[in-house]
């Protein structure tokens, strides 16, 4: 079982970073749907 | 919702297969032992984000002929998506390497190549945050796309055309070099499951670049009344 560490390694952070990309993605668009919110109010309130 | 649930699902089972085959249907090679099963991630990764460049390219290419937004929102999508995976390769090809080559890196014409490309998405992703005037943004940032994937086919052609210490082609090399059969069918499962997870991720990028365009528009309805 020679670099089985290395292996797993390789497999944990290549799985971390698609991880982690799609959550900033899920995280980006919970923003931008508060600010869509937001701004469609305003421009409600200003009509 | 439930479509994309649904797709999710279909991705997470195909990624889940191909790392079940990665593991446990490949044989172990002869001469790296398990160290090269690496390669299922490594390769397939290097596939993907070069299709994903592919796609903003063209997309890059539609929008300074069209100057539709939506091309630009698929530019950089595409763009941002592929640097996520070409980021995996760049991670796993060293983990790769030190055991085998000794060394973590060399600046070889493949990884040079590779490394070079990196820093170009990332330029164009930086170059976008710079510009604040949309269409502006969009023209230039899709003539510096186009620009950035001249270095795709020297990455495709790096370890064909020159001496590279980089393992030579494993698909449309030359006569003699390749895969056991078994080794390529795990090898295309996983690159099928990859394009399935870059599929999910674009069109997730995508949402949220249009939702950025309907931001700016409700913007300059606010600032014009």
């Amino acid at each position: 079982m020679k670099n089985l560490n290395s292996v797993f390694a390789a497999y944990m952070i290549g799985w971390t970073v698609f991880f982690v990309y799609y959550i900033s993605i899920a995280r980006r668009t919970s923003v931008l749907r508060e600010d869509i919110e937001r701004l469609k109010n305003s421009l409600n309130r200003g009509k | 919702m439930k479509k994309s649930v649904l797709s999710a699902v279909v991705v997470l089972l195909l990624l889940g297969a191909a790392a079940y085959g990665s593991f446990f249907i490949a044989p172990t090679d002869a001469k790296q032992g398990l160290i090269y099963r690496i390669l299922f991630l490594h390769v397939p990764s290097a596939w993907t984000g070069l299709t994903a460049f592919f796609i903003s390219f063209v997309a890059n290419l539609l929008y300074v002929w069209r100057r539709q937004p939506r091309w630009d929102w698929l530019g950089v999508s595409a763009a941002e998506v592929g640097l996520a995976f070409t980021t995996v390769v760049l991670i796993t090809g060293p983990i790769w390497a030190h055991p085998v080559w000794g060394i973590w890196w060399t600046w070889s014409p493949r990884l040079t190549s590779t490394f070079v490309l990196w820093l170009l998405y990332v330029s164009y992703l930086l170059l976008r945050t710079l510009i604040e005037e949309p269409d502006r943004r969009a023209l230039l940032s899709a003539l510096f796309g186009i620009f950035a994937f001249i270095d795709v086919p020297l990455v495709f052609g790096s370890i064909r055309w020159w001496r590279d210490q980089h393992p030579t082609p494993v698909v449309m090399g030359e006569p003699g070099s390749g895969l056991d059969p078994l080794m390529y069918r795990v090898l295309f499962l996983s690159w099928f499951a990859m394009l399935g997870l870059m599929t999910l991720l674009l069109r997730q990028r995508y949402r949220l670049e249009s939702m950025r365009g309907d931001i700016e528009t409700i913007q300059r309805e606010l600032e014009a009344a």
